[in-house]
């Protein structure tokens, strides 16, 4: 039951939608494609579910070679970000429509569609059309369709991206519970990065047609392989800090310096980018050696229990999270504190070149 | 799992037969009677490209071309604008669209030789509602003596016929636009005509492309109404393309300059359409650099 | 510029209107001041979408009336009321340049073409499009054809209110920082009035100075963005805002004690004997193992990066949910949820009760 894909790429009319790309998905896992629009991420699972045919390489499924085998043989199913159900049909008949097709018997179909339906909440609408249903519902039939035709591989296209936020906070909540009475492994496309450490799981982050990486989704998030992937997988942004490490000092901004401390203190000197998380930005002096940086506030959010603040660091565009609700002036010149051991530390190309220390801690 | 198999081709095979009877084999015919010449009995030989020649260089033809240009030219000329002009006239939903809808549809389900039938009665001085009105009206009206009146004739014909299409898809088209573009047009204070300017038309594009693509075909060949209403008359003055192509196949049994007139005839509309098409997706392109 | 007044306004889709449910939007009086930022908070088909077409003109209210400023406008044309709006799908004119989209409000009032000019490249400056001036709009990306619509929204120097229909539902994450950004500042540097709709809390509470969330056709709480997090009125807010949203706990309040599932839970302040629901924020909530807290069991704890979600369940089966700062550690065998006294509110019948039984 595991998907491999070898050396898997896809153009279409001369753009280079999937470079070369090796997977394997696991039997029973929740695998996140996290990624911008046009990261490749539909391409990506269009090739998984055969619908398009790749360029070069190998698609095994069930340890069996199926590269150009239709999708209607592959036993997958999928659910898009628009709500596709069957609008002549009621809700029973839509999550009964793939064991029909099957030639389940009555009884059968009976069972796993009333099984599905209470899984999904859906047992008191089941004799309603899906448009007389409220989006998280028309949704919630399809994901039932999907789940009830027993696919070995569940493609979940941005199921959520058209739900209210507060639907897709519990859907989301769901989706996690539902896949583990399934037993699939279940491929989720995302653009938030909120989304794939909520699913748990794996991540693969997408960028350009390409996998910046592939691991556990904490562990994505927090030991990213390089600059790239640090800004996939973070929302709000990342944010970078062009520096240089000469004579045990780091130098920044307009000839800024600070003593190099930590991870910073074993770098060889030469030009890096530093990257760090806006939660870990500072308004105060903490412990832990922070790093004073000298910015001029532009803008702040509150969220009412936290505010951002987006600071502006010698031309750099930084947002900082801090806690509670505060009250400052924008325009003012304002100091950030960044402790040393939340620094990742990029070489000018992107690759990583030290991980936060807290980060391997974790 | 399920093996893969082909067993649907079989489903196609009658349409294939069909069109190979209809289509292929008389093509294969026409090109067959185009090079060679007869002077009966079945008795057939090779004639080169003369045919082609005598085609090219006939002043018969050539006029027929001409005609054949300026009714197109012109049915294009009124049934756009006016198909576009009736489209966004029509109420957008409601009861009244259906009903709209419905009458619009009326003229294109009447078969061609019907339509040819209604318009020669109809405008018939004698006994038709329209010849008897004008006269009574002291217009001097008749299409089977006066040119003018002809061709009127066939030109109103064919746009009471086609001018529903062209406002079936242009409406079409105007469907799709979200409510939003109105609405931020009404926000922008843009006038009526900015409104259809930069949102209708632009939105409507493809669609006309396709109403003057079918339209320009279509006109291009028309036979049977004119043939009906005034036979290519008075003299040759509404002898199109295709009526004379008939006089010449089966009124005079020309039959090998026929063909060769048939299969130009068919590489000019193909030529024309590709140009069209051509033309108007670069035109499409163009606008997205 | 001007203030909004709405006066008694109510509007049904249907002719004529007979239970409570026939009104999209029900009674609903307010003022929105002149420049400030306001959102629209609520799930679909609360009736945010009806508001805001009221109030641009595009929909005539069933009853009551709308004034700008002094001026009557409730039959007052979209055109005449000199607003602008951006709406969900970026609207652009796809066969004109970006420089004759944003010109284009002012070309249809006749402005001068130099004063145009100047606008245009002000705006262009603003929104980041300078260099993007001369290409046709058509082929641009989401996020830039929206602010092309954010920038003819802007372009008239004029505008009674600026108004946003969920305007960054087609913009990725990253995106929709910068041009929330974008947005906060250009309200900061010329204090249009905004107001801005939305399903999406986190836009709401970061964009607006005050926040109207709308539940069933009626404005719930008008609040700042941490009244609504701090003292929600009605537990619809608790649960809309929020993520996870307040919990929300049946309980039987008698003087300084609510007894949940037969467990004390100490209150704040005072209130009379009633029925009613212990409300208290995730972030409120703090798990530890054993002790006299009320005895919950967890059922799943999510890493969200910068902080992780406990998701537990009271004795009945009900959530009880807990946030848990990065790095801070949950607790060997947490088996009892512990309530800060300052996050406890107390609800009857839906809406907050003041300590000492005074009504909020």
């Amino acid at each position: 039951m595991t998907l491999i894909l070898e050396n898997v790429s896809k153009s279409v009319a001369g753009q280079t939608h999937i470079h070369p790309t090796d997977l394997t998905l696991d039997p029973s896992t929740m695998n996140v494609l996290l990624g911008p629009t046009l990261a490749g991420k539909t391409t990506l699972m269009r090739l998984m579910a055969g619908l398009d045919k790749p360029d070069t390489g190998r698609i095994v499924w069930r340890g069996e070679d199926v590269t150009g085998m239709r999708v209607q043989d592959r036993g997958v199913a999928m659910v898009y970000q628009q709500f596709i159900n069957y609008p002549a049909m009621n809700v029973r008949d839509n999550i009964a429509s793939p064991l029909k097709l099957k030639g389940a018997s009555r009884a059968e179909v009976d069972r796993r569609v009333s099984e599905v339906a209470e899984m999904m909440r859906l047992t008191p609408f089941l004799d309603r059309r899906p448009l007389e249903l409220s989006g998280g519902q028309q949704q919630r039939c399809a994901l039932a369709r999907a789940l009830v035709k027993d696919a070995g591989l569940v493609l979940l296209d941005e199921p959520l991206a058209n739900l209210d936020y507060k639907l897709r906070e519990e859907l989301r909540a769901e989706i996690p519970r539902i896949f583990a009475e399934s037993g699939a492994i279940f491929v989720y496309a995302t653009t938030e990065p909120e989304e794939a450490l909520l699913l748990g799981g794996n991540t693969a982050a997408l960028w350009e047609g390409r996998i910046t990486q592939f691991g556990p989704t904490p562990d994505v998030y927090r030991r990213p392989v390089d600059a790239t992937t640090a800004r996939v997988f973070s929302d709000p942004p990342m944010n970078f800090l062009a520096m240089e490490k000469r004579d045990g000092e780091i130098l920044f901004g307009d000839n800024h310096r600070a003593p190099a401390t930590g991870t910073l203190a074993a770098l060889a000197d030469g030009h890096y980018t530093a990257g760090f998380r806006p939660n870990h930005l500072e308004l105060e002096r903490t412990e832990g050696d922070p790093i004073g940086f000298h910015t001029r506030l532009k803008v702040t959010e509150l969220t009412g229990s936290e505010t951002f603040v987006h600071l502006d660091h010698h031309g750099e565009d930084w947002v900082g999270l801090i806690h509670g609700v505060r009250d400052l002036t924008p325009g003012a010149d304002i100091t950030a504190w960044l402790a040393p051991r939340h620094v990742y530390v990029f070489a000018r190309d992107g690759g990583l070149v030290a991980q936060a220390p807290y980060a391997e801690a974790a | 799992m399920k093996t893969r198999n082909e067993k649907a081709w079989f489903l196609v095979l009658p349409v294939l037969i069909l069109v190979a009877f209809s289509a292929v084999i008389p093509l294969m015919t026409v090109v067959n009677y185009s090079v060679q010449d007869t002077f009966g009995n079945n008795v057939f030989f090779w004639n080169g490209i003369a045919w082609f020649e005598e085609i090219l260089t006939s002043e018969r033809i050539h006029a027929a071309l001409g005609r054949q240009f300026l009714f197109s030219a012109i049915i294009l000329a009124i049934e756009i604008p006016l198909g576009v002009f009736i489209a966004l006239n029509m109420p957008k939903k409601g009861v009244w669209a259906s009903v709209c809808l419905v009458l619009m549809a009326l003229p294109l389900l009447i078969p061609w030789n019907v339509v040819g039938t209604i318009w020669q009665i109809f405008g018939r001085v004698d006994i038709g509602l329209l010849g008897r009105t004008l006269d009574t009206l002291g217009i001097d009206y008749n299409y089977t003596s006066n040119v003018i009146d002809a061709w009127v004739t066939v030109v109103v014909m064919d746009v009471w016929h086609w001018t529903s299409l062209v406002a079936l898809l242009a409406y079409a088209g105007l469907q799709s636009i979200p409510e939003a573009y109105y609405q931020a047009a009404k926000i922008d204070q843009a006038s009526r005509w900015a409104v259809f300017r930069y949102i209708e038309l632009p939105k409507m594009a493809g669609v006309l492309m396709i109403a003057i693509l079918l339209r320009f075909m279509d006109s291009f060949m028309i036979y049977t109404e004119p043939f009906v209403v005034t036979g290519g008359g008075p003299g040759n003055a509404t002898t199109f393309l295709s009526i004379d192509l008939v006089k010449m196949a089966l009124g005079q049994f020309d039959l090998g300059p026929a063909a060769a007139f048939s299969i130009m005839y068919f590489l000019v509309i193909l030529l024309i359409s590709w140009v069209f098409y051509t033309v108007m997706t670069n035109l499409d392109k163009r606008d997205g650099v | 510029m001007a203030r909004i007044t709405l006066d008694n306004l109510a509007h049904s889709y249907l002719d004529a209107p007979k239970r409570e449910d026939d009104w999209a939007l029900k009674q609903l009086d307010h003022v929105w001041e002149d420049g400030m930022a306001y959102a629209l908070l609520g799930a679909s088909g609360c009736g945010k979408s009806t508001l805001l077409n009221i109030i641009s003109g595009l929909l005539r209210p069933s009853r009551g009336r709308i004034l700008f400023g002094d001026r009557d406008v409730t039959e007052a044309e979209t055109a005449e009321r000199n607003i602008a709006q951006v709406f969900q799908f970026p609207v652009v004119y796809d066969t004109m340049s970006v420089r004759d989209n944003l010109a284009f409000p002012l070309k249809n009032r006749g402005n001068d073409p130099a004063y145009i000019a100047r606008r245009v490249d002000e705006i262009a400056r603003m929104i980041g499009m300078e260099a993007e001036l001369d290409r046709k709009a058509r082929g641009l990306t989401a996020d830039a054809k929206q602010k092309i619509s954010l920038g003819r929204g802007m372009v008239r120097e004029d505008v009674n209110a600026l108004l946003f229909d969920e305007p960054l539902t087609v913009i990725d994450p990253h995106m929709k920082w910068e041009l929330r950004t974008q947005l906060k500042e250009l309200h900061r540097t010329f204090g249009h009035t905004m107001i801005y709709v939305t399903h999406d809390q986190t836009e709401a509470l970061t964009f607006a100075d005050r926040v109207a969330v709308m539940h069933d056709g009626r404005v719930v709480q008008i609040g700042t963005p941490e009244e609504l997090f701090e003292a929600p009125e009605h537990t619809f807010v608790g649960y809309f805002i929020g993520s996870p949203g307040m919990n929300l706990l049946p309980a039987s309040v008698a003087g300084q004690e609510a007894r949940v599932d037969g467990h004390a839970v100490a209150l704040p302040g005072g209130y009379d004997a009633f029925d009613g629901e212990v409300g208290v924020r995730p972030e409120f909530v703090r798990l530890e193992a054993g002790g006299t807290g009320l005895p919950v069991r967890v059922t799943r704890v999510e890493d969200v990066g910068r902080h992780r979600i406990v998701r537990a369940e009271d004795g009945g089966g009900r959530p009880v949910n807990a946030i848990l700062p990065e790095g801070a550690p949950l607790p060997e065998g947490a088996d009892r949820a512990v309530f800060e006294p300052r996050g406890i509110h107390i609800y009857r019948d839906g809406w907050r009760v003041a300590p000492d039984g005074a009504a909020a």
